[in-house]
């Protein structure tokens, strides 16, 4: 990729702006149009804008695939978390108005941390999706399709 | 007629999406040509549901204090959980294919029935 | 506590499945597993047991008032159906402790599990839900972990066989989520109670009669009823064993039941069977199913190829029932529901012995199997006489309802047909069950010589579903009653 001078310059210069408005999108989903499902998947493109530039492996040096489902899994612990919260503070499901000191604040807070929660999930999902897809066909995919194909060949039928 | 044509120029949209991408998923032996027919389809479903959520006038559904008519956010927030399965089913449709392609050597689905018939 | 049991149940195997990608430890999250499994099936006995005595109880998510936020609502038809999915899913555990690692490899356990755990969420929330866009996000949920499940079989056709399922299956969710649309179009609301309270008066419109052809078609198509079933046997046969138990056992059972919610719940009694009439319509598919894929099942050469054609020709059984539109015909669908997961699933967890010993399902390399693995083919021998329908099994039970129904609204035909097809099934269990103990082992590609009887671990999960396929047989009671106080509390709703 050394010689796609242009593209690395580009790169460089938009991939903080793009994970900054994935940040404004998030946290700003509250107050205007937004959210967790938009910014996480605009929060994964720029990682896969920059692995597509350096390249997969510098990529796994940035955001190492344990690191992404990790956090695929916490996502989605988060948002039910919360809900559990709510439950334990003594109210409904998901019902967030008991999570601050009054029905307002507790529905802010709720949203909040269960939208940050969808975009961890998101973003992490993506990314996850990309490792699967372009790193088939080497031999670096220890960390996904952990089923081998070996495996399935020579035997006899199911 | 006209009323019959243009008046109701989404539906005949979704219809036009929806036998295309069916009529693509039937008729293609490419697994990845099937795969893009489905998701034709079920666009064609993302636009019926948002279309039915407009209403004449209305704006996006964000208050600022002053009165005004706004479009039925729900269809649209209903339809971004479908677009979220959609991408799901293209991603897990697409891993798989890339399996077929492995074990197979090939994304024809004649090839693959008649490599299954035979063993 | 107990008040929050209509999401708890859901919650448990859906909080397990990420934990599970987060321990990534094969037996750890077997255990887990195991504990959302055994936890789900002990709040669906509670929550049977609370609707008998209190009646129907509603759940607001997030506490939102029914018609704008989403309301779980458990009756005595979604307790039923909850109890068959959890039952059939906790017996097969302790098998998946063996079973497992063997066909998938150590490394893809704690993947399987959570596919695993996804699935039965799904299908736990499609059960409980009172929001008809929720069924459509929990029915995807369900679906796309059944795709990735069933692609993890061992032979090649495995992909294959998941490929078109999910083709038809995005195909069938797609045309649900249309019904559901036109639906909304019309009255403005999600919710089933809401709904159908609407409908009444929007009855007549065209677009009401389109939305019932896309929610119908759209469930036929996950139901696998006859001319749709194209996915399943394919999908059954290559599997891995656990697969095939757990979706054998409880999808298509899911899917009938959100059948007879859209039928009778959401459309009204009168609106399908006097305005549609789709009774006949349901008919002739049952009739077909029946007639032709038992026959199929007769020709073919897989054990597990011929219970997956039986599945479909089962279904057409429950739909007879519902097809009737009478108190007694939904009593004996359910009753079917209940005892066909058992036999089903009793008999791939005997097929699934089989393939952990012999690693082979095809009828020619089983011959003389029964002498090396006597209690392994006793199981699926027991089995398959409930299938049949022979007397002092569940089969016999529910067969037994499904002529009394027919006979009730008068049609010989259809009972005379239920007895005919009944030896049918004779014939595809009886050539299983006599290459296995009366044929000579042919030298061929497996060396039964060496085959030992199947471990303890797999050999119990499947005796406890003989034994209730014997204990439902003769002690009707509990079954048919819940069966036929769920059937009736339906009925009586939509008039």
């Amino acid at each position: 990729m050394d010689h796609h001078f242009v593209i690395r310059v580009v790169g460089k210069l938009l991939i903080p702006l793009v994970l900054l408005f994935a940040l404004y999108v998030q946290f700003h989903g509250d107050y205007g149009p937004g959210g967790g499902f938009q910014a996480g998947v605009i929060f994964a493109a720029g990682f896969i804008l920059y692995g597509l530039i350096y390249g997969l492996d510098t990529l796994r040096r940035v955001f190492p695939p344990w690191l992404v489902r990790l956090l695929v899994a916490f996502g989605v612990l988060i948002y039910a978390g919360t809900g559990i919260a709510s439950m334990i503070l003594g109210s409904k499901y998901l019902d967030y108005s008991v999570l601050g000191p009054t029905a307002a604040k507790g529905q802010h807070y709720g949203i909040l941390i269960v939208e940050f929660g969808v975009g961890m999930t998101v973003a992490s999902a993506m990314v996850l999706i990309f490792y699967s897809f372009a790193g088939r066909g080497r031999q670096t995919g220890e960390d996904f399709g952990e089923i081998d194909s070996e495996d399935r060949r020579d035997r006899p039928d199911g | 007629m006209v009323d019959l044509i243009l008046g109701l120029y989404n539906y005949w949209i979704v219809i036009a999406l929806m036998m295309a991408g069916l009529y693509i998923v039937i008729s293609r032996q490419n697994l990845i040509k099937k795969l893009i027919g489905l998701n034709i389809f079920q666009t064609s479903v993302f636009v019926l549901y948002i279309s039915i959520g407009k209403v004449f006038g209305g704006t996006a559904p964000i208050l600022d204090g002053t009165d005004r008519i706004y479009s039925n956010p729900l269809p649209h927030v209903l339809i971004l959980t479908a677009i979220v399965v959609g991408v799901a089913t293209a991603a897990l449709g697409l891993a798989l294919v890339v399996r077929i392609k492995e074990e197979y050597g090939t994304i024809e689905e004649d090839d693959i029935n008649q490599m299954d018939d035979e063993s | 506590m107990a008040e929050h049991f209509p999401v708890l149940i859901v919650l448990l195997p859906l909080i397990a499945a990420p934990l599970c990608v987060a321990l990534r430890h094969g037996g750890g999250t077997w255990l887990l597993a195991t504990l959302a499994t055994w936890g789900s099936f002990a709040i669906s006995i509670a929550l049977l047991a609370q609707v008998l005595e209190d009646g129907t109880i509603k759940y607001q998510l997030g506490n939102w008032v029914a018609p704008w936020g989403i309301e779980y609502v458990v009756d005595e038809l979604n307790a039923y159906i909850l109890l068959v999915v959890t039952a059939i899913a906790s017996v097969i555990m302790p098998f998946a402790a063996r079973s497992v690692p063997a066909e998938m490899g150590q490394r893809g356990v704690y993947l399987f599990y959570t596919m695993y755990l996804l699935c039965l969420s799904g299908l736990l929330g499609m059960t409980v839900t009172g929001d008809a866009f929720n069924v459509f996000v929990f029915l995807e949920i369900s679906s796309l972990s059944s795709y990735a499940l069933i692609s993890l079989g061992r032979n090649r056709k495995a992909l294959h066989a998941a490929y078109q399922y999910l083709v038809l299956g995005t195909i069938g969710a797609t045309f649900f989520l249309i019904g559901v649309g036109l639906l909304y179009l019309m009255t403005g609301t999600l919710n089933m109670a809401d709904l159908a309270a609407r409908i009444d008066k929007v009855e007549d419109s065209r677009i009401i009669y389109t939305a019932f052809g896309f929610i119908v078609l759209g469930i036929g198509l996950k139901l696998a009823v006859f001319p749709l079933h194209a996915w399943l046997p394919n999908a059954y046969t290559y599997a891995p064993s656990v697969v095939s138990i757990f979706l054998a056992g409880t999808a298509t059972k899911v899917s009938l039941y959100l059948l007879l919610r859209f039928i009778y719940s959401v459309f009204g009694h009168s609106f399908t069977f006097d305005k549609v009439v789709a009774g006949p319509l349901i008919l002739v598919l049952a009739v077909a199913a029946i007639v032709i894929c038992s026959l199929v099942a007769v020709w073919q050469r897989n054990i597990k190829r011929i219970l997956a054609f039986s599945s479909v020709a089962q279904i057409g059984y429950m739909l007879l029932g519902v097809s009737l539109g009478t108190v007694m015909g939904l009593q004996a669908t359910l009753l079917h529901i209940f005892n066909h997961a058992m036999m089903k699933a009793g008999l791939f967890l005997a097929c699934g012995c089989i393939l952990y010993r012999v690693g082979s399902m095809k009828l020619v390399d089983l011959q003389g199997v029964g002498r090396r693995m006597p209690w392994t083919m006793m199981a699926f021998t027991l089995c398959g006489l409930s299938l049949i329908g022979v007397p002092l099994t569940a089969g016999f039970i529910s067969k037994w309802y499904l002529v009394t129904a027919t006979l009730e609204r008068g049609w010989w035909a259809a009972a005379v047909l239920i007895v005919l097809a009944s030896l049918l099934a004779l014939v595809y269990v009886g050539k299983v069950v006599q290459a296995a103990f009366f044929k000579e082992p042919e030298t061929g590609v497996v060396n039964l010589a060496e085959v030992r009887e199947a471990p303890l671990s797999l050999l119990i999960p499947t005796w406890i579903l003989v034994f209730a396929n014997l204990y439902f047989g003769i002690e009707t009671d509990i079954s048919a009653d819940i069966a036929g106080q769920a059937a009736k509390q339906l009925i009586g709703a939509s008039r």
